[in-house]
């Protein structure tokens, strides 16, 4: 009975960090698969969120900024909005260049904030991280299957949003404009649009979407530090992406359980094969087998799992019923 | 004063070295290329296997007259671009030019993101996660200018040694670039791919020697790190950034801007570390990149890119 209760306790935890990811991906999925613009730098997007929402949260603790103990919603709200102010800051700057510029300057964000989360101890607590990071439910419910339930079902609850909203935004005629400037930068500027500017919208979303993750992160641990958020973890989630289907929400949610399940399982796995001395090393080699599975998927099945749907209009298919 | 210039210019040659290797495939893959440190990183260690393969046979290797290593480095140089090359090519014909081949060249930048993982994680799992040195030896700085003058410069033989080959390596690329068939073509093929096609040239021999040319650069860089630091496997990430904010100052495709660029970023980094921190020096870089596409988006010495 009690093994049981473990196994469901473990498939909550497994459930609950693959919806986290899930929820990161989809805004990513917003950036490069509906707007193809390159964010190489989604783990320092994620570690805004985890922080600003842990400082806003967590108790009050001497020699610390922070220590608001607002209630947890507050910190999910200021971490999407500083996510997304992170994001409007590397956009203005970035996004009417071409895209490699968006590129490399996402990537030296991220190793810039891994620096603050690591060097700026008044803020981010330094190496040692941020403690305490209120769990929602967990005193009322308990720790363990209770609790990891309880969070599973507020993952999966902020998903069902984030994908419905994500939804309703690509569907609409503004999704359609970013999917245009997508395909044809040119030929949709010459139709009047403002691709600067819509660009910038769907930047700054997405990333507020991943500061979202962050913070949903931060409140499931309970404890953050700056080797959370390493470029592996922004490496682990684009293959997500990629694996799942870019430019499909259902993709992006789909190719973040598998991957997540590839990577624990192959983890286990090699801890349980290589001998104690040499752990480092079979990390190492879970990282070379996740980029051989970005590799082999960009190049055997480049539109992922479940893939974009085709656009045309319902109507264009009633007109011409032989194409 | 003087000796923040002097660090400056020696991490700085070594950012040129890489910044031009990444300019090049840049400018003639079009693609910004994540894995570009990750061939200074195999550079780096395939000379350090070379050393220690030679050390290990027992031959005698005293180091050369003031400097910390003997002859098995300078063996190891080109062995290591040889080695370096080797992998880059490998890696193109595996991921690269597959993606290529289908047009989708934008998806290049996160393939070579998860090239430079899978590799840098492969070098970690073959040798281990503990830093290495090429030698042990303890070398003495010489003053090049008295304490007093402002703050004095003191230099080590390694550093000049690095200085000194990264600028002939420069030089020895001008004169290849400006006056061979090859570095015509490579330069032609760069401009216009279409009309370097229709000229006749292989622009497929040209990719190759792209990739060859930027990884024997990688590699010197990667040993250049190595020798006036440690061997690590970050070695080459740690100096991504860098090389980036080098190849975007002198303007993408431009040789010499790239070249210049490296040394203005060593400098500014170097400068800079005073007053951000030397926890932030690696984000004095960034800084710049950021600086430098508000202000001069296309560079000292590039065109206007879009």
């Amino acid at each position: 009975m009690t093994d049981l209760a473990g196994l469901a306790s473990y498939a909550a935890f497994f459930l609950a960090f693959a919806g986290i990811f899930a929820v990161i991906v989809l805004g990513l999925n917003l950036h490069w698969g509906f707007t193809g613009l390159f964010n190489v730098g989604v783990a320092g997007f994620v570690a805004i969120g985890a922080y600003v929402s842990a400082i806003l949260t967590t108790p009050d603790h001497p020699g610390q900024l922070g220590g608001f103990a607002l209630p947890v919603v507050v910190g999910w709200l200021g971490a999407a909005a500083a996510a997304g102010l992170a994001g409007l800051i590397v956009g203005a700057a970035t996004l009417r260049l071409r895209h490699d510029y968006l590129a490399i300057a996402t990537f030296g964000i991220a190793i810039v904030i891994q620096l603050v989360a690591l060097n700026a101890q008044w803020l981010t607590g330094g190496p040692f991280g941020l403690h305490f990071v209120p769990k929602p439910f967990e005193a009322s419910l308990g720790a363990g299957l209770p609790f990891n339930a309880a969070y599973l079902a507020l993952v999966v609850g902020v998903v069902l949003l984030v994908h419905a909203g994500l939804e309703r935004l690509v569907r609409s005629p503004w999704g359609r404009v970013l999917r245009a400037i997508r395909e044809d930068e040119v030929a949709a500027e010459s139709l009047g649009k403002r691709i600067f500017a819509f660009r910038l919208q769907a930047f700054v979303i997405g990333s507020a979407i991943m500061g979202l993750g962050g913070a949903l992160y931060a409140h499931f641990i309970g404890y953050i530090a700056p080797e959370d958020f390493l470029p592996i973890l922004t490496f682990q989630l684009w293959t997500m992406l990629i694996v799942g289907g870019a430019g499909n929400n259902r993709g992006a949610i789909l190719g973040a359980v598998v991957v997540w399940a590839v990577w624990a399982i192959s983890g286990g796995a090699l801890r349980a094969i290589m001998p104690p001395d040499a752990q480092t090393r079979g990390a190492a080699l879970q990282v070379v087998l996740i980029g051989i599975l970005l590799a082999a998927m960009l190049i055997l099945r480049p539109r992922g799992l479940l893939g974009e749907e085709t656009a045309i209009s319902r109507h264009a298919a009633a007109r011409e019923p032989e194409g | 004063m003087l000796q923040l210039i002097a660090d400056g210019l020696v991490v700085g040659s070594t950012v040129s070295l890489g910044a031009i290797g990444l300019t090049l495939t840049y400018s003639l893959l079009r693609f910004a290329n994540f894995g570009h440190g990750e061939l200074l990183t195999t550079g780096a260690y395939a000379a350090l296997a070379v050393v220690t393969a030679i050390t290990a046979w027992g031959v005698d290797a005293p180091p050369i007259g003031p400097f910390s290593f003997g002859w098995p480095l300078l063996v190891a140089l080109p062995v290591a671009a040889g080695a370096t090359a080797l992998v880059a090519l490998a890696i193109d014909a595996l991921l690269f030019a597959r993606l290529r081949a289908r047009g989708s060249a934008i998806v290049l930048i996160i393939a070579s993101f998860g090239a430079a993982l899978a590799l840098r994680n492969l070098l970690l799992f073959v040798f281990g996660p503990l830093p290495e040195y090429y030698s042990r030896e303890i070398q003495i700085a010489v003053a090049l200018v008295p304490r007093g003058v402002m703050g004095g410069m003191r230099v080590t033989p390694d550093q000049m040694v690095v200085l000194g080959l990264a600028l002939a390596a420069m030089v020895a690329l001008h004169v290849f670039l400006t006056r061979t068939v090859l570095g015509k073509a490579m330069r032609a093929t760069a401009m216009n791919p279409d009309l370097a096609r229709i000229t006749g040239i292989d622009t497929a021999a040209v990719i190759r020697a792209t990739w060859i040319l930027g990884a024997a650069l990688a590699a010197l860089a990667g040993v250049f790190a190595g020798l006036t630091g440690q061997v690590r496997t970050t070695l080459g990430f740690e100096l991504l950034l860098p090389m980036f904010a080098a190849a975007i100052l002198g303007g993408v495709g431009s040789i010499h801007g790239a070249a210049l660029g490296g040394l203005v970023v060593g400098l500014a980094e170097s400068l800079l570390t005073p007053v951000l921190g030397a926890e932030y020096r690696a984000a004095s870089a960034f800084l710049a990149i950021i600086a430098i596409l508000l202000v001069r988006p296309a560079g000292l010495f590039g065109r206007v890119a879009r």
